[in-house]
């Protein structure tokens, strides 16, 4: 996964998150394999987390950062990106299998 | 951030270009051969074919002609040769464009056969192309600037990276009293209510959140079939993680920056009026049906996030790829004008990217070819409202 390094403060980052209490993340790295620890940086601050990956996750899809209920939304940018439509646990893959839109 | 300034060309009625074409434009679809052997007749003249032009009635037809006279008058065009079955409505597309200023002649095929018409229109073409690659390029501020944005095959790094490089670079523009645009209306659904904040004023907020209404109320729910989930998100952006039409729409509206506010709600291909700032323009989420309606609009340089790699480009307006996903930056580097994968390695923030955003902007203005241009990409795609007569 990442490496040390890169700019100011930490590693590169495995996958990115928006806003501080968004409850997904976006994976930026290719290779995403189940059982890595990723390691997340919160954009445009110094803040760092951690996340095991449950499974793989491709470059620019989702992983949760928290476990997720059917029926909820989940959070990203601060805002409702629709609703989960089966549940998902801390580190699993986030894609059309389980979110749907609330628009149409 | 280099100088403020870039090297263009100033139309007659003071525009701004940055870019010297001569176009034949064809009225209409049976007029795109004739304005096609023209433009093969004469080097340094495109034609811009398309594919309507007959039996359109009403706001469509008004469309129309906005948007051939739009691209006419464009700053980025120093001459026009206009092409077309009959005279009437090929004379009321110069008159449009003669407003400008600009050389601009039409020819007409009946009672003339197209290969007279030809010979004629490439005669002319001829003395417009020698002429315009005399016209040479001077400064001009910031201010004379148009710039517009639009992103495509979107993914999760779009929204991460490659807007929000835009934004800053919106953001840095807009104090220096350049013009810009941003629009996608079905793609806004899902942050709608952050777009009208973004509004100057309250009744401008309203005026968008009219027009996307209009567009879900006359558009969406009359034709739609089942839902929009095979269309908005596309596949690509599917397959570039992406999920939900909200998902979409937050990443589509960090274009516009944080300290950005539109001061009105354009028609589609409608030139702004109300001086310099943002302005939202209603159009299609389609990648060529928004760029040539931004170019007609007078816009003449965009600025393109893609996640996945669209490749569109446009006849006569620059247009300035970026891309945050380090995977596209590799395998579509033909495409690729900017790579801001950086800011997922924290090699750059957000203003560090914008800063190199505008500062490619500049050369691009000055005179540089994108690898749209470099590759030819040409789509000029007419809006249609509604079936013809």
């Amino acid at each position: 996964m990442g490496e040390a390094g890169g700019r100011a403060s930490g590693r590169v980052p495995d996958f990115v998150v928006h806003d501080k209490g968004d409850s997904v993340g976006v994976v930026v790295v290719e290779d995403v394999e189940a059982g890595a620890e990723l390691s997340g940086w919160v954009l445009g601050t110094d803040e760092t987390m951690t996340v095991r990956a449950l499974e793989a996750v491709p470059l620019g899809h989702k992983v949760a950062l928290v476990d997720l209920e059917a029926g909820k939304p989940p959070i990203k940018y601060g805002q409702e990106i629709g609703r989960m439509v089966a549940p998902v646990k801390r580190g699993g893959y986030v894609h059309v299998h389980n979110l749907k839109t609330a628009r149409w | 951030m280099t100088a403020q300034q870039f090297n263009g060309y100033r139309q007659e009625d003071g525009r701004v270009g940055i870019r010297n074409h001569v176009v034949v434009l064809p009225l209409d679809d049976i007029s795109n051969s004739a304005a096609e052997k023209v433009a093969h007749n004469t080097k340094g003249v495109q034609a811009l074919s398309h594919a309507y032009g007959r039996l359109q009635f009403g706001e469509d037809l008004e469309l129309f002609f906005r948007t051939l006279i739009g691209m006419g008058s464009n700053p980025n065009v120093a001459a026009v040769i206009v092409i077309g079955i009959e005279p009437g409505w090929t004379g009321k597309v110069v008159e449009g464009i003669a407003k400008t200023g600009k050389p601009v002649e039409g020819f007409s095929i009946e009672h003339n056969g197209e290969i007279q018409t030809v010979a004629n229109a490439s005669r002319k073409a001829l003395d417009l192309v020698q002429w315009a690659s005399e016209r040479t390029r001077e400064p001009f501020p910031i201010s004379d600037l148009w710039v517009a944005t639009k992103c495509g095959e979107s993914d999760t790094t779009t929204g991460a990276g490659s807007c929000p490089t835009v934004g800053s670079a919106s953001d840095k523009l807009e104090p220096l009293g350049a013009t810009l645009c941003f629009g996608e209306t079905s793609e806004i659904t899902g942050a709608e209510d952050l777009c009208v904040a973004r509004a100057k004023t309250p009744e401008v907020g309203e005026k968008f959140m009219r027009t996307w209404q209009a567009y879900m109320d006359e558009v969406i729910e009359p034709y739609k079939t089942s839902d929009l989930s095979d269309s908005q998100p596309t596949k690509g952006n599917i397959a570039g993680g992406l999920t939900t039409i909200e998902e979409k729409a937050l990443g589509n509206l960090e274009k516009i920056g944080h300290d950005c506010r539109y001061i009105d709600v354009l028609e589609p291909a409608e030139t702004p009026a109300s001086g310099p700032g943002l302005y939202y323009m209603d159009t299609s989420s389609a990648a060529a049906e928004c760029l040539t309606l931004q170019a007609a609009a007078g816009f003449v340089v965009h600025f393109f996030p893609t996640g996945q790699g669209n490749v569109c480009g446009n006849p006569i307006m620059p247009v300035i790829k970026l891309t945050a996903n380090p995977q596209t930056a590799r395998e579509m580097v033909e495409h690729v004008d900017y790579d801001c994968s950086g800011i997922f390695r924290r090699e750059m923030d957000y203003s560090e990217a914008g800063d190199g955003l505008f500062d490619l902007m500049l050369r691009t203005c000055n005179g540089r070819l994108t690898r749209a241009e470099g590759l030819g990409h040409r789509e000029f795609v007419l809006t249609k409202l509604y079936r013809s007569a």
